[in-house]
């Protein structure tokens, strides 16, 4: 029995032209369908090429042959099933069940309007990285303790993971990605927060920065006092395991002076 | 987390008969109730947003004036919004103080007011759904009770269930003797009733799984602050593991009419040692008509944890509430 590739589909993409992923690959041995049918083949060739199998005719040569190309289509079985149970993921976007089936939701990221195919459970942090494409927003605790999925939706800050897209329709959602852009830089200037963070070493490994800096971009616009106390209370939920706190405190005091003299100035 | 389906209703009319199923839950901030989905604590199969209300009818979520010169705050306002309103500041403080002292800044942006008092208990066994827990599982019995119980509460538990009310607001308001207005499904005016926060949370009792006496349906449309002149003399205390972000290990919130030092009327409200927001009705009577002095601040704390029950590990909670509510009321008074 020869196996056919499977009917492929052409990559996904939502009405904005982002490619709408399939499903997370892992780093561990992950052969490609076309790799598995391939040796699958050369296997069931082997096996045709032997005599058939008889009780009283097993020649050491061919049960040699047989042990092996069995061992080997055992282990592409194995891994046949392994790359069909992972790529069960891919089918969670369609409809599980008739409840909470998939449908267009439309959001405006970046000042793009995006229209994707998602299941209510979706949430926003879902929908942006692994639908849209947009890997800005990270996914830490995924349960609203970490901050680093912060993002902006109407200017406030918001943590991702704990909201559902199809909530957040007609908001304007910004991400680190267009951050920048919606302080009216232009190119790839950046935002003077993240000019800051850089100044003040406000990272290291980086991965909490895009909520920090997110969130940091609210702070600056809430009624906090002046003190490094109540920049630190104002960013309690934000979480840094580097432990950047003191860089981060001072670049956001840097902008902060920085924004009330430049108001000064111009009164 | 499992497949449910998304309804936004035009109104507060087709709101309340769709959350009236059986499985439905209402969503506004979400951020109670998305962490438990994604856990399976929760598993709704319909959930109904009230945030487009909001749209339709802004007092829905925003604070104004009452004609008795309290305040009504709309139930979809936000946290944070709420906080740091002036009136807000200014007459109850101890609302503002415990708002900001609940959770962080992106939770109270996106946190609603009504469903912070609704929000379910932090207890470890109630969110772990590979544990017994009768608040979860009716009858499964209560994994806190021998379990690590520190954060557990030591006022109002049962043998059912020791789960701690993680609110902070609720606690400043139940203080305040605020109410909220509840809708029902059904035809006005008979479907809409007032409910004092006080009798809004339920104990465990017998039935932990029962947590507030809203019906099927029923949902909290405004939270209405009384005229309380001498709230302005308000504090909220709160003392827990970390600076900030935490849940409290013990909170007082109070408020003290003074006049040369005697003290003409009190409120005191304990969290994070009780099963529901807990009004001490017994401490405000230890300190009405009494001098504003460090002894009748103690009688107050004595009186306010008298008839608490402690576990394993959280019988360091009984003496932390009362220096908790004596240096609130210290601080009050000064």
């Amino acid at each position: 029995m020869r196996m056919t590739t499977p009917p492929t589909d052409p990559p996904r993409r939502d009405a904005e032209g982002y490619r709408v992923p399939e499903f997370a690959s892992e780093s561990h041995w992950d052969p490609s369908w076309a790799e598995c049918v391939r040796l699958y083949n050369e296997v069931a060739e082997a096996l045709s090429a032997s005599p058939p199998p008889a009780v009283d005719n097993q020649s050491s040569d061919w049960s040699r042959r047989q042990f092996v190309a069995t061992v080997v289509a055992a282990a592409l079985a194995i891994a046949l099933t392994r790359r069909v149970a992972r790529a069960e993921p891919a089918a969670l976007p369609r409809p599980a069940t008739t409840s909470g089936s998939a449908a267009a939701v439309k959001l405006r990221v970046n000042g793009r309007e995006l229209s994707l195919d998602l299941e209510p459970r979706v949430t926003l942090l879902d929908a942006l990285r692994e639908y849209a494409g947009i890997t800005g927003p990270k996914k830490g605790c995924d349960h609203g303790q970490c901050g680093a999925c912060t993002v902006h939706v109407n200017g406030r800050r918001t943590l991702s993971c704990l909201t559902f897209a199809v909530m957040q329709q007609g908001k304007e959602i910004t991400t680190i990605e267009g951050l920048a852009a919606s302080a009216g830089a232009s190119g790839d200037a950046l935002h003077p927060m993240q000019q800051a963070f850089i100044d003040h070493d406000g990272f290291q490994c980086g991965y909490c920065t895009s909520g920090q800096i997110m969130s940091a971009t609210a702070v600056v616009r809430e009624p906090w006092g002046l003190a490094d106390d109540d920049v630190r209370e104002a960013m309690s939920g934000n979480i840094c395991r580097c432990g950047a706190y003191p860089g981060i405190v001072a670049a956001i005091q840097a902008v902060r002076k920085a924004s009330a003299a430049d108001q000064g100035g111009r009164r | 987390m499992k497949p449910f389906d998304y309804t936004a209703p035009a109104s507060l009319d087709e709101a309340t008969r769709a959350g009236a199923r059986p499985a439905t839950r209402f969503i506004a901030g979400g951020t109670t109730l998305v962490d438990l989905m994604k856990l399976e604590v929760e598993t709704p199969e319909h959930l109904i947003d009230l945030n487009p209300l909001g749209d339709g009818d802004p007092s829905l979520g925003t604070v104004s004036e009452l004609p008795n010169g309290g305040l009504r705050i709309g139930a979809l306002a936000r946290m944070s919004d709420v906080a740091w309103t002036a009136n807000v500041k200014e007459r109850y403080p101890v609302l503002s103080r415990a708002l900001l002292l609940a959770a962080s800044g992106q939770i109270r942006n996106m946190a609603s007011m009504a469903g912070n008092l609704l929000q379910r208990t932090r207890c470890p066994y109630f969110r772990d759904t590979a544990t017994p827990c009768n608040k979860r599982e009716p009858g499964s019995g209560c994994s806190a009770m021998q379990g690590f119980n520190r954060s557990h509460a030591i006022l109002g538990t049962s043998e059912h269930c020791i789960a701690t009310h993680p609110s902070d607001p609720a606690v400043a308001l139940v203080a305040l003797g605020a109410s909220v207005r509840v809708r029902g499904p059904g035809a006005q005016p008979s479907a809409e009733r007032t409910i004092p926060i006080a009798s809004l949370h339920v104990l465990p009792a017998t039935r932990p799984e029962r947590e507030t006496v809203l019906n099927p349906g029923e949902v909290i449309t405004s939270i209405e602050i009384p005229p309380l002149p001498f709230a302005r003399r308000s504090l909220y205390l709160k003392v827990r593991d970390r600076a900030s972000y935490a849940f409290a290990l013990a909170s007082a919130a109070v408020a003290l009419d003074l006049a040369n030092g005697t003290i003409r009327d009190a409120r005191v409200a304990l969290g994070g040692v009780a099963t529901t927001p807990w009004r001490s009705t017994a401490a405000e009577r230890a300190l009405i008509g009494k001098r504003a002095t460090p002894a009748t601040f103690r009688a107050a704390a004595e009186a306010a944890l008298r008839g608490a029950v402690a576990h394993r590990d959280n019988a360091f909670k009984v003496e932390l509430a009362k220096r908790t509510l004596v240096r609130a009321l210290t601080q009050v008074s000064a």
